[in-house]
């Protein structure tokens, strides 16, 4: 029996186009998805737990809108789902890992899954910070995870011995598969862990009829990060962030750009050319 | 003002990697001629040679951490190594590439030490009377940026996107001064058992470090399509990457894709060959400083963000790139 967190994070899905306004990013009429890096996690989260039994909690960070991203992940077979208010918290990565590892922390779970980094941010930054805070190990980038028992671990094949753990007595372990810059390291690290899933780790699947039907009785519940800390100093600086954005941009304009005529090796080398003269490449 | 800063100068395979002296030359310009810079090095037996780089190129001290536990990459290991050298030398701020390494240990060391972190970061913006630090980094994938800055009474912790700030150059010998000295750490218990690692990328350079990236999307029609890329990309002395709609194909590997979705990547040269230029796609690679798209539907959405287009069959096209660029080379 496995008791996996899911760290979820609702995000613009990534077909949307983002369109900077003095306000901000404008939301209207954006349609939202659970975070594709994340839907990874969760569909590992839900296969390991058809394995070995156990339970799903999807914990998600986010706007009263995010509500419908965790209703997602209980139709795709999550058990419960908590959301964690981000209203009154601010937007910076080491205040919204505090309070998570606050509200994890109490589940103590064998496993944590969460995405490589959010489409939206890009900074990857978050599920690190509360692995750090609960003192859980991690392998990130995941491509293939295997939860293991000590004694199976011990019968792998000792493929090469990279280096030489202490020794450890966990009852169990994740045998990962990680993407390293385009290269694959298997590691092996005790439960509990956090494993962080890239993309191919598996195929997500998408919510049934009967799925959406069983999720509207799941539990799903809301935790403000004034109920986790109280008030008070103390409180205050828990909930303190440590950067703020002081600027949105659009992206630099791109000047239009040349369409190249003749016959393909006219074109090939007229582009070469080009690439010498006016791009000043090659 | 931050006066000593950090600098994790990463290697890969015992080389330094361009991005540690991207981190570094943006390390010297934030401490400025008063400032102190450091920076850190994790090895197993011996980095003389990256260590005389990196002094040589504006680091004021180099600490070298030099142990059999930092051979292999178990990142509780590289961990305690960098916090031995954030509480050695106690900076207002520790930079750090934002490539495999950088970007899970920046978060560790953040928690650890109660800093904030800005990630991703490719471009500095400093004030003019230097009072207010900004870093520029994408949101989105590159659909849009922000501007952050870090709230004062703690260190930053900041990682740099490769390819983006200029690296350190060397500095006039007469100059420079700088100490290197031995990093002693306590090797904490290790948790992560590397068990093996293969190689697929046959060498590649990492395709967020490449000047050059010529990537195939649908059009290329299956892993065979990818040949005339490679060859290409070969001549070129850059790396080949992909869309989202050719992984999911199964045409190659996803450690290819380039995307909101996969890389993200700003190379000198981007040549995207077959590729339509879906929205996503665009995030991952618009930033690159020429684009160059090759595709046989003259309304592919790609020509939108290319500098030069080329409406024809990129296997066609591809190999006469390869050959016309050997003609004038030779």
């Amino acid at each position: 029996m496995l008791k996996i967190v899911v760290l979820l994070k609702q995000t613009f899905d990534t077909e949307e186009k983002i369109v900077v306004t003095p306000e901000g990013v404008d939301e209207r009429d954006a349609k939202f998805v659970i975070n594709p890096y994340d839907e990874y996690a969760l569909e590992e989260a839900i296969r390991q737990r058809e394995l070995l039994g156990g339970q799903v909690i999807a914990v998600s960070c986010g706007p009263e809108r995010s509500q419908e991203a965790l209703r997602t992940a209980l139709a795709i077979g999550a058990d419960e789902a908590i959301r964690l208010e981000s209203d009154g918290l601010p937007d910076d990565s080491y205040a919204v890992a505090a309070a998570l590892a606050a509200v994890i922390e109490p589940l103590a779970p064998d496993l944590l899954f969460a995405g490589l980094f959010a489409v939206d941010s890009g900074a990857g930054s978050v599920a690190l910070q509360v692995a750090e805070r609960l003192h859980l190990p991690h392998a990130s980038s995941a491509v293939k995870v295997t939860i293991v028992s000590a004694g199976e671990l011990a019968s792998l094949p000792a493929a090469e011995a990279l280096n030489a753990p202490a020794g450890l007595s966990a009852e169990r372990y994740a045998v990962v598969e990680r993407d390293v810059e385009g290269d694959t390291e298997t590691v092996s690290i005790p439960l509990p862990a956090l494993i962080t899933a890239q993309q191919g780790l598996n195929e997500p699947r998408y919510p049934s009829l009967p799925g959406i039907m069983k999720a509207k009785r799941k539990p799903l519940r809301t935790i403000t990060a004034r109920e986790l800390f109280g008030s008070g100093a103390a409180a205050d600086e828990n909930m303190a962030n440590r950067t703020v954005r002081t600027q949105l941009l659009p992206p630099p304009p791109r000047a239009a750009g040349k369409i190249l005529p003749g016959t393909p090796a006219e074109q090939a080398a007229s582009l070469i050319s080009l690439l010498q003269t006016e791009a000043k490449l090659l | 003002m931050i006066k000593t800063i950090l600098v994790f100068a990463e290697s890969r395979d015992g080389v330094l990697r361009r991005v540690a002296l991207e981190a570094l030359g943006a390390a010297r310009r934030l401490a400025g001629k008063d400032g102190a810079v450091h920076a850190v090095l994790a090895c197993s037996g011996g980095a003389a040679e990256e260590a005389a780089t990196l002094t040589a190129r504006g680091a004021d001290v180099v600490h070298i951490a030099d142990d059999p536990s930092l051979r292999a990459y178990a990142p509780e290991a590289y961990v305690a190594a960098l916090g031995a050298a954030m509480a050695a030398v106690r900076p207002d701020a520790f930079l750090l590439g934002h490539t495999a390494a950088g970007r899970e240990l920046a978060p560790r060391v953040a928690a650890a030490y109660g800093a904030g972190h800005i990630a991703d970061v490719t471009a500095i913006d400093v004030s003019h009377d230097g009072g207010d630090v900004g870093f520029i980094r994408p949101l989105y994938a590159g659909k849009a940026f922000e501007r952050r800055s870090f709230v004062p009474g703690h260190p930053w912790v900041i990682t740099v996107r490769p390819n983006n700030l200029p690296a350190a150059e060397p500095i006039d010998a007469a100059e420079r001064t700088g100490t290197v000295t031995a990093l002693p750490f306590t090797v904490p218990p290790l948790y992560t058992a590397v068990r093996g690692l293969v190689r697929r990328t046959g060498g590649q350079l990492d395709l967020a470090e490449a000047d050059v990236v010529v990537s195939g999307g649908r059009g290329v029609r299956s892993a065979a399509g990818f040949e005339p890329l490679h060859a290409l990309a070969a001549s070129l002395g850059g790396a080949v990457g992909a869309s989202r709609g050719a992984c999911d194909a199964g045409y190659c590997d996803y450690a290819l894709q380039i995307g909101q979705t996969g890389k993200v990547v700003t190379p000198q040269l981007y040549i995207a060959c077959g590729i339509s230029g879906a929205i996503q796609h665009l995030a991952g690679m618009s930033q690159s400083r020429v684009i160059v798209a090759i595709n046989k539907d003259p309304d592919a959405p790609i020509f939108g963000v290319a500098d030069y287009g080329i409406i024809g069959d990129l296997f066609e096209v591809v190999p006469l790139l390869t050959a016309e660029l050997q003609r004038v080379r030779s």
